[in-house]
């Protein structure tokens, strides 16, 4: 449920690191709270954000939640999967289902993040 | 993603529980309180495959939430012709009616079903949420009344709504076929399962069903009957999906007693020819005078979802400045069957047009819209 080769943070989003790039979306907990994820905004490509500042929406059937970044940086890339069929966050929240890439701005913000069992222990 | 969504299952016990509870539990459905009840919102397949059930077979509902009050006596029908909308002269054994509790100014109070259950006895059903207003209400015009009586029934029956194309043939095959002997609208009798059932064909989805009620102690056995036979279990997530796309209003949303029934488009619900109707002065001035605004169904021409408050604006707005407001979102969801933003809002009646373009500011975003017909979607 939660893979030991992601961070986490208490907002319910993971980051994968490749280089200085840090993939990011959301975790199973997050989308079975959610339940059906309908609509997905996010930033454009270019766009800076901060860590944990709201950078987007993901909406289920019933409620909307703000999105807030596990880590600051310029965004690289948006996930069109996610803008286009959002059941893609349920079905696959580590794979296919990721939302932006994200060049960070530092990598000290990373030690500000939780490994898989610390994140886990939050939900209990 | 941010913590709303996990604020809601705090503190159940302050919340009364149907006698179908403990087999939400048991089916792992997601519990939130509802209009003072712990309730199902979904289970385990989730909102979007209930509606689906709805919609191309069966699904099932515990609406024993929903307050149920009995009226017998002499008086019953001037009573309620007193606080009703309904012409109840004319409402026949076994025949039911959509109508409106409204206040001396026209505002509703809560909307209901009245069914005839006999010469001198009706029963209605009314929304669980208003129950504690409505029952205030009644009260207060009771007023010494002795020729008849009130029985709320609510918590020594089980009601359960099941609706979809398979409804009526899962009920029949539990009940020789009596079930859909009862049309649309009517209520009637049968023994469904071996259950004493009263059972009302009409329902919040659009689909065709029944609503059933029976002992409170037979709950369980019913509802583990239907699902065998067939009947998917939806939540209250799914119902306000399945009610917003049949174009169905909810109390609390659309409807208040800051609203009246013309500016809903409910005008042919609210019969005012009973001469002690408290509304009737009301309802008549509001029928002859122009209406600043009006209820329209709304659809996202853009991407977004439009929910309840959220602004409209003008169309052709590109800032959501106050001069630009026109309208509020009541309601609204991402709807499955027609795969898009759909809700109902009041808008200014020159903007009520279908096909009216809009503009909706979703939290900051400005999205398109525009006026539809209601329903969207009507089953075929």
């Amino acid at each position: 449920m939660y893979p030991d080769d992601l961070k986490y943070s208490k907002e319910h989003e993971w980051v994968r690191m490749d280089g200085n790039v840090a993939e990011v979306g959301v975790t199973v907990f997050a989308q079975e709270s959610l339940g059906d994820v309908v609509f997905v905004d996010l930033p454009d490509v270019g766009s800076e954000i901060k860590q944990f500042a709201k950078f987007g929406e993901i909406e289920s059937v019933k409620a909307v939640s703000d999105l807030f970044s596990p880590v600051g940086g310029k965004i690289v890339a948006v996930n069109t999967a996610a803008t286009e069929t959002p059941e893609v966050v349920n079905a696959e929240p580590y794979g296919a289902g990721w939302l932006v890439k994200v060049e960070l701005s530092g990598t000290a913000q990373l030690d500000e993040l939780m490994n898989a069992s610390s994140y886990e222990a939050t939900l209990e | 993603m941010s913590a709303d969504s996990q604020t809601q299952s705090v503190q159940h016990e302050r919340f009364k529980e149907t006698v179908l509870h403990s087999i939400h539990l048991e089916s792992n459905a997601r519990m939130v309180p509802f209009g003072g009840w712990d309730m199902p919102v979904q289970y385990t397949s989730g909102i979007i495959a209930e509606v689906s059930a709805v919609r191309n077979t069966a699904g099932m509902f515990d609406v024993s939430h929903m307050g149920r009050l009995e009226f017998e006596g002499v008086g019953a029908e001037s009573f309620l012709s007193s606080i009703l909308s309904a012409n109840l002269p004319a409402l026949k054994i076994g025949r039911g009616k959509y109508n409106f509790i409204c206040n001396t100014a026209g505002g509703i109070i809560d909307d209901a079903m009245v069914y005839r259950t006999g010469e001198e006895k009706f029963l209605l059903v009314i929304n669980a949420g208003n129950t504690e207003v409505d029952m205030e209400w009644i009260d207060s015009h009771i007023a010494g009344r002795s020729d008849f009586t009130l029985t709320v029934t609510t918590g020594d029956t089980a009601m359960i709504a099941i609706q979809g194309p398979t409804a009526v043939n899962i009920v029949d095959s539990l009940s020789n076929g009596e079930a859909s002997k009862i049309r649309r609208f009517r209520l009637g009798s049968a023994v469904v399962d071996g259950i004493p059932a009263t059972l009302a064909r009409t329902g919040y989805t659009g689909e065709d069903g029944f609503e059933i009620i029976v002992a409170a102690n037979r709950g369980v056995k019913l509802w583990k009957a239907l699902r065998t036979a067939g009947a998917i279990e939806c939540g209250l997530g799914a119902r306000d999906v399945l009610r917003l796309e049949a174009g169905l209003p909810l109390h609390g949303n659309d409807l208040s007693t800051e609203t009246n029934p013309f500016e809903a488009g409910l005008g042919r619900y609210a019969y005012f020819g009973a001469s002690n109707y408290v509304a009737r002065t009301a309802l008549r001035s509001i029928s002859e005078s122009e209406l600043p605004r009006a209820l329209v169904g709304l659809k996202m021409v853009g991407r977004g979802i439009p929910r309840a408050g959220l602004k409209i604006l003008a169309g052709g707005s590109s800032s959501a400045n106050d001069t630009n407001v026109i309208g509020t979102v009541t309601s609204g969801t991402h709807s499955p069957t027609v795969d898009g933003g759909i809700g109902m809002g009041y808008v200014e009646q020159n903007h009520s047009a279908i096909g009216t373009p809009l503009v909706i500011d979703v939290r900051g975003r400005l999205v398109e819209a525009e006026v539809v017909d209601m329903p969207f979607y009507k089953r075929s």
